[in-house]
């Protein structure tokens, strides 16, 4: 399972930079989407994926089973989800009224603000 | 978009949808929920609705004014924040109420935990309401 | 401790007082600039705490230091907080006069303090998770800010600014994932205690260069560079110098904390690269300011290749380096937010701030003219201004490490930005003023407001103050930089042990 995973936030990856070289708007935002999920699944694979085994602590001794999951990663992973569902959101309205201004999906044409006089 | 299916399914589903959104909300200390699931329950009902009936009526609406429940939603998260700075003297610790036990819902366990929640869940909906308003395509 | 509390609420409490801005109206600029005061005070008295106690630490929570998120402020972190409140309110009261009510309509003054917060928290937490949390906090402001006026120049360098941002905090997340892959643990202290009994250099590496490059980005090191100056001329000057003050300067923090914390036991591994980057930083930044013909895009350039000064001073990674990277730091804090500020009055006063269309500025308002000259040429690093002791420390302590080609570097940089600032002075304030166009005299007949002349007046002072009297930051940046040399008793201190 814990492989699967690794292999699929590869492709992820992969996908991501791909979208992110092209020149098209609505594939930045695919890029940057396909990115951030590719990081979310590696940060989830680095607690060590086990099924059946949450942290939950016997109620007679108190204590925790031997190889339980690890919550942190999924509490990283949430956050960075929210945080990243944020962002994203402010992305596609920027690069909306981005498009409405410039009139424009091609990536190159967003050259003025760096020109030499 | 005029759909009388949709007019009709709203009007029993919107209450539901808003109902589960706080049922989500209040179990969210021990189980899966919390503030920021319930909060966009909460933001998809009304988006349903908005879709339904038409933005005008939610804009008029004076609950869900996007930047108030913000505020609101951020002052009642800090002062939850505040509470076990003021009672223990530690930021952020929990401090809970005696548990009650009610007819229906059963033992009922209130604390700083749950305002934080219930803080999220109003900045979460002030938030979602706030993007949709911006990305609706009627709105420029 | 409430003080540490305080550096954080403030700012948040100011912020969402802000927020309905149609209750309080004309109350909204004062109250956010009470609020920057009133962060001074308490960043003052967390200086002094930091000053008695070396550390000033909470468990948020009461969650022991391992597993609970921890603030942290040691003398550094106190240092920057405290500058962070100065720039505060100078920029609060600059707002006063430069940000119209449209702006304040879309909620500019809540956004400032918001950002306010993520940088505060940025310089306080212990925690890596934490830092990244800050970060989006400081950013999702800054994204907002940058395009708050939606011109076209602003939605455009505002992608730039975003994306390239936002791909640098997915790379920080995965840093931190595969850290806490490695030693389950996110606790900067409890990672720096484990890497030092670590030596499984592969994985530490991969994040030590994730990280790297994130906070590259964020600080606008060499390759990574090119999003600032497509981006920061083009929103409202007083957003503009609380971006060239801060943002750059959290990076620079977050690198500074990683490698004389985190990563201090694998420091050789980043050396060779770290100096590398420092001097390509100085030499591109500085070409960059010397072809352009604007002042807001030279002073852009120009936090490029200054941020290349400090990264130098890290770099070579001496007490006396990090020491001269510390006074830089807050010199170049100072010098670079009243060059913005001042920008803007230029360009309220002759409606551009395009250099050929400039002229006669020296005449037509001399105490202008003076208010440019000090940080401008503090920049450029003429004794006795406070540019020339950050300077001198940090070539000092290039020379004593004989990282000779770097300083040669750093003297020829320096040469250029003197050059650079002279082009300004010669173009704006001695050089005839061109023919006269319509708005320029429209424009120069109303008086500049005081509330936007007293900041920079203020941060002038304070540059002054610091050129002729080093040794107080000089000493207190040694002292800070002693405490960053000696990651056990950050570890120490906050893992209780």
């Amino acid at each position: 399972m814990s492989l699967l995973i690794t292999i699929m936030a590869g492709i992820l990856f992969a996908a991501g930079v791909y979208c992110l070289l092209r020149r098209n708007m609505t594939k930045l935002i695919i890029g940057i989407i396909l990115l951030s999920q590719a990081a979310n699944l590696l940060v989830f694979t680095m607690g060590g994926i086990r099924a059946h085994q949450p942290v939950f602590a016997d109620s007679e001794t108190g204590t925790v089973a031997a190889g339980h999951a690890d919550p942190v990663p999924q509490a990283l992973v949430l956050t960075a989800i929210v945080i990243g569902f944020g962002l994203m959101v402010f992305t596609i309205t920027l690069l909306m009224r981005a498009h409405a201004v410039l009139k424009s999906d091609d990536v190159n044409e967003f050259n003025h603000t760096d020109a030499l006089p | 978009m005029d759909s009388v299916i949709l007019r009709t399914a709203t009007r029993f589903l919107y209450p539901l949808l808003i109902l589960l959104s706080l049922v989500v909300l209040y179990r969210g200390h021990n189980l899966p929920g919390g503030g920021f699931i319930g909060g966009l329950i909460a933001a998809s009902a009304v988006m349903l609705r908005a879709l339904a009936v038409g933005w005008d009526e939610i804009k008029a609406s004076r609950i869900l004014k996007p930047i108030a429940l913000m505020q609101y939603g951020l002052i009642i998260a800090c002062v939850s924040s505040l509470i076990g700075l003021a009672v223990n003297n530690v930021l952020f610790q929990a401090v809970w109420l005696p548990t009650w036990y009610l007819p229906v819902i059963g033992k009922l366990k209130l604390g700083t935990p749950i305002v934080f929640d219930i803080g999220v869940y109003m900045v979460v909906l002030g938030f979602a309401l706030l993007c949709a308003k911006s990305l609706d395509s009627n709105n420029n | 401790m409430i003080w540490l509390v305080l550096s954080l609420l403030l700012p948040f409490i100011t912020a969402v007082a802000c927020l309905r801005k149609e209750r309080c109206g004309p109350w909204v600029p004062r109250l956010s600039l009470i609020g920057a005061v009133l962060q001074l005070g308490s960043a003052g008295m967390l200086m002094n705490h930091a000053l008695e106690h070396e550390y000033v630490i909470i468990h948020v929570g009461a969650w022991a230091a391992p597993f609970g998120i921890t603030l942290v402020a040691d003398l550094f972190s106190a240092m920057m907080v405290l500058i962070t409140a100065v720039i505060a309110v100078a920029v609060a009261l600059y707002s006063m006069g430069d940000i119209d009510q449209r702006h304040t309509q879309k909620h500019y003054y809540s956004l400032i303090h918001l950002l306010l917060m993520g940088v505060n928290g940025s310089f306080l937490t212990g925690d890596l998770f934490n830092l990244y949390v800050w970060f989006e906090v400081m950013l999702l402001s800054s994204f907002v800010l940058i395009t708050l006026s939606g011109t076209k120049d602003q939605l455009e360098g505002g992608v730039k600014y975003l994306l390239i941002n936002i791909l640098s905090s997915i790379l920080f997340l995965c840093g931190v994932g595969l850290l806490y892959g490695k030693l389950g643990t996110l606790n900067m202290a409890d990672v720096a205690n484990m890497l030092s009994n670590h030596d499984d250099a592969l994985l530490v590496n991969s994040s030590a260069m994730l990280l790297l490059v994130a906070f590259g980005i964020k600080s606008a090191l060499f390759p990574f560079f090119f999003w600032l100056p497509a981006s920061y001329h083009t929103p409202r000057v007083s957003i503009s110098a609380i971006f060239a003050g801060l943002l750059t300067k959290v990076g620079v923090y977050a690198l500074i904390r990683s490698y004389t914390l985190l990563f201090h036991s694998q420091f050789d591994v980043v050396q060779d690269v770290l100096l590398f980057l420092a001097g390509m930083t100085m030499l591109t930044g500085v070409f960059g300011a010397a072809s352009h013909f604007d002042i807001k895009k030279i002073l852009s350039f120009h936090i490029v290749s200054q941020i290349g000064y400090i990264a130098m001073g890290l770099a070579i990674g001496t007490p006396i380096a990090i020491a001269a990277a510390i006074f830089y730091t807050i010199h170049h804090i100072l010098v670079k937010t009243n060059l913005f500020l001042i920008a803007g009055l230029i360009e309220r006063r002759c409606g551009t701030t395009d250099l050929k269309k400039l002229g006669g500025l020296a005449k037509a308002s001399p105490a202008l003219a003076l208010l440019f000259f000090i940080p401008a040429f503090s920049l450029g690093g003429i004794p006795p201004l406070s540019g020339f002791w950050a300077k001198f420390g940090v070539v000092k302590a290039g020379l004593d490490a004989q990282h000779y080609w770097l300083v040669g570097c750093a003297l020829f940089v320096g040469v250029l930005t003197l050059y650079s600032m002279t082009k300004i002075w010669a173009e704006a304030f001695w050089k005839k003023a061109p023919a006269a166009g319509k708005e320029q005299k429209a424009a120069s007949s109303d008086s500049l407001p005081k509330v936007m002349v007293i900041p920079c007046v203020g941060l002038a002072l304070i540059t002054v103050w610091l050129s002729l009297n080093p040794e107080p930051l000089l000493e207190l940046s040694t002292k800070a930089s002693e405490q960053l040399g000696n990651p056990q008793g950050y570890i120490k201190e906050v893992l209780g042990k």
